[in-house]
């Protein structure tokens, strides 16, 4: 009888789903049968949207994975398991026979993600047993020039949002002689609505900091922080694990592999502040101040972190070095276009069916990601658009989904690649909402340094307040366009130039729901509550007095078992009688 | 409480940057930043007052103000954003009688935190009590939740 594991997905969504009482089950379970199986924790695979779930690794080369899993499941399973078998109606993906979201797979590409869910991000002899920290045993017997050259030769571009050649940036900070030079990971990951970096960092924080080890060495720091965001506190956990476990080995510290390089890691937590995802405004928020933004030149890498050269890159930049130095920067550049190589990950969520992380190679167009990989709508509503690059990006609709993921490609659309995030949308989603949600993030977080940004953004907020109240009038349109272009010109950091693409894209795509909503004072996706109104279609209502009894100010009227009639205006649009009428006799319009 | 300060800044002495760890530190041994623990801050450390009320007031996860027991945060990301967290945050509000411009109950059980993001978009919307994160939220399913933290709590 084969050897099995049976992993269970731990990570904090795995959690949130309730994958402490599944692994106390299963623990429970074995204690007490004879199955003879072997219980392991993972992080996240990904498949976000069918947790809890369990993994099941045999050593005949079968890996198979059951999800929505309750307590009740896991008898059954075993049994099947224990039988040499597979099928079952929990089974979610299998290498060996047909299962339902095989496709989900099958179609990514695992090169940042090739440990996330499969090992036990705490263990850190699971790490090094797939060819973890070899790639720094490698790094080390090649020059940091060499290996400067060879990530530059991959194509590899920041994966922070801006894309900027890796390689180069490497290159900057080595060229700035220093008897001191940093190397920050940023792990702030403040896009509201992603969690790639969260995923990476809870399921293999040695691959991150390998990486980060190799950069150093590369360019020649010999301290390094990574800057995480305070709600991230399970990845902050394994990240305090994990170095302290690469210090015992010798990967980390003093006189590394026997070698007289030596490097030393920090964590610093985040206070909860976006801009400080900006990397100047990282690094004022390193050396304990308030997390402003500076103007660059001077750059990082001249002068950076307490005034010292500093290279700072993206979790997920990082966490490709280690792929890049042991396949080579050939096998890199293979995946990808012409000018984005490797692959993307990106965080689905929304109104996808498939909410989870995914890694695809770059090239692959947008209607792959969510109709093959995300496996389309999870709601009735048709697709509306796609919300890329979150506050600094923007909705792609429906017109444009063979857009390639490809940083310009993207660009060209008026969205950013951003770091990942991908919040799906349908026609329940009102766009000019959606544009004062963004704006309302950027504007309580813009930390106030420019005119522009701080006082630009409130009024463009305004205006977004008044549309979506039906106080709109037409001019509002030209006013936000004119502050954005200001906002977009004026302001000193990234929030602030890209704070108004959110309503910039909806402008340019949905222009018409802007205009329902000023001129015919009408939410076409019936959001917007104060324009909605509530009606009793009188051919549906039997009279049963359900809606009237909720009504919280005694709006509805009429006598039972004849239709009522809502008074509109006492009606406050709380949308009360809507939901308690069984007989969908309410209408909003 | 001083004796707690001073140990929590001493461990902080001779390294660069610490502000924000001894201030987290300290808010987490003592809910909240009182006007007196950062005047101690400031003679511990000599760091100027007005620059730890500058660093205090700019980064949202320091409260000046004292909380409930327990806190819950509410993802207002943008996933939980189109999944309803409106409806959550009503419901939350209506459970535990809290008005329009409340956060803390009467009892100072539970302080609600609007946050951006929890990083489990995938489950939107989305609440955290203490280090505990609800997933796939209906308001309907809200009482439940507090019923059931409650009596934790109560019994452990
Ligand atoms: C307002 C703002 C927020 C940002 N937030 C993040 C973030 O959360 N994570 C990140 O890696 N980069 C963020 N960036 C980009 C960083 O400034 C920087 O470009 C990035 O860390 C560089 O790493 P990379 O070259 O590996 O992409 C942000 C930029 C701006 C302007
Ligand atoms: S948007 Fe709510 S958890 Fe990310």
């Amino acid at each position: 009888m084969a050897k099995v594991q049976i992993k269970v997905g731990m990570a904090s969504c795995g959690l949130a789903a309730g994958a402490q009482v599944i692994y106390d089950e299963v623990k429970r379970i074995l204690a007490e049968h004879d199955y003879g199986f072997e219980l392991k924790h993972t992080a996240c695979n990904g498949m976000c949207h069918v947790e809890p779930l369990i993994e099941v690794v045999t050593d005949e080369g079968s890996d198979a994975v059951y999800g929505n899993l309750e307590s009740s499941d896991l008898l059954s399973i075993f049994d099947t398991l224990k039988a040499g078998n597979i099928e079952h109606s929990k089974l979610i993906y299998s290498n060996k026979i047909d299962a339902p979201e095989n496709y989900l797979l099958e179609s990514q590409t695992r090169i940042v993600l090739r440990n996330c869910g499969v090992i036990d991000p705490v263990l850190i002899d699971e790490y090094i047993a797939r060819e973890g920290y070899s790639a720094l045993k490698k790094a080390l017997q090649m020059s940091g020039e060499e290996i400067i050259e060879t990530i530059t030769k991959s194509g590899l571009r920041g994966r922070g949002g801006a894309g900027f050649p890796t390689g180069l940036k490497w290159k900057f900070a080595y060229n700035n002689k220093s008897d001191k030079k940093y190397v920050i990971c940023n792990a702030d990951e403040g896009d509201p609505g992603a969690f790639m970096d969260r995923s990476v960092l809870e399921g293999d924080p040695h691959g991150i900091i390998e990486g980060m080890i190799i950069g150093a060495y590369a360019i020649g720091a010999d301290e390094g922080y990574l800057y995480v965001r305070a709600e991230y506190p399970l990845a902050i956990k394994h990240l305090n694990i994990a170095i302290k476990q690469a210090e015992e080995r010798g990967f980390l510290g003093d006189n590394i592999l026997g070698t007289d390089f030596s490097f030393h890691l920090h964590i610093k937590e985040g206070a909860g502040a976006f801009v400080c995802g900006e990397e100047t405004a990282l690094m004022a928020s390193v050396e304990g101040k308030r997390g402003m933004p500076n103007l660059r030149p001077p750059f990082p890498a001249e002068s950076g972190l307490w005034q010292y050269p500093t290279n700072i890159n993206n979790v997920e930049t990082w966490a490709n070095i280690t792929w890049i130095i042991l396949n080579g920067a050939e096998e890199f550049a293979k995946l990808g276009t012409e000018k984005s190589k490797g692959t993307k990950v990106f965080a689905l969520a929304g109104k996808i069916r498939n909410s989870g992380l995914i890694e695809v190679p770059m090239g692959i167009t947008l209607q792959d990601v969510i109709y093959k990989v995300g496996g389309g709508m999870k709601t009735d509503s048709p697709f509306k658009a796609v919300q890329l690059g979150g506050p600094s990006g923007g909705c792609v609709p429906a017109s444009l989904l063979d857009t390639i993921v490809d940083y310009d490609s993207i660009s060209q659309t008026g969205a950013i690649m951003g770091s990942g995030g991908m919040v799906v949308m349908d026609y329940e989603t009102c766009m000019v909402d959606v544009a004062k949600f963004f704006l309302n993030f950027t504007q309580n977080e813009s930390c106030g340094k420019c005119t522009f940004c701080r006082i630009g953004t409130k009024r463009m907020l305004e205006i977004l307040e008044k549309i979506t109240s039906g106080q709109g009038v037409e001019e509002d349109i030209a006013i936000l366009e004119t502050l954005s272009e200001k906002i977009i010109t004026t302001s000193l950091c990234g929030l602030g130039q890209t704070a108004p693409n959110p309503v910039l894209t909806t402008l340019r795509y949905f222009r018409d729901e802007y205009e329902a909503h000023i001129i015919d004072k009408r939410c076409p996706a019936h959001v917007c509550s104060d324009l909605l109104t509530y009606h009793i279609i009188a051919d549906k209502c039997i009279g049963c007095t359900a809606c009237a009894r909720v009504c919280p100010v005694n709006c509805i009227s009429g006598e039972v078992k004849k239709p009522h009639l809502i008074n509109q205006d006492s009606c406050i649009k709380c949308g009360s009688c809507y939901k308690a009428c069984k007989f969908s006799a309410i209408e909003i319009r | 409480m001083s004796a707690n300060l001073k140990e929590i800044v001493a461990k902080y002495h001779n390294k660069k940057g610490t502000l924000i760890p001894i201030l987290q530190e300290v808010q987490r041994a003592q809910g909240f930043l009182s006007r007196e623990t950062i005047k101690t801050i400031s003679e511990l450390t000599d760091i100027k007052v007005a620059e730890i009320y500058g660093v205090a007031t700019f980064y949202s996860m320091f409260r000046l103000k004292a909380q409930g027991k327990y806190t819950i945060r509410i993802c207002k990301g943008t996933a939980c954003h189109v999944s309803g967290a409106k409806t959550i945050l009503e419901a939350l509000k209506d459970t535990l009688n809290l008005g329009p411009d409340d956060d803390t109950t009467e009892d100072n059980l539970f302080t609600i935190l609007e946050v951006a993001c929890l990083g489990c978009c995938s489950l939107a919307p989305v609440i955290m009590i203490e280090d505990k994160t609800y997933g796939k939220l209906t308001s309907a399913k809200i009482p439940e939740i507090i019923d059931a933290f409650k009596k934790e709590v109560n019994h452990g």
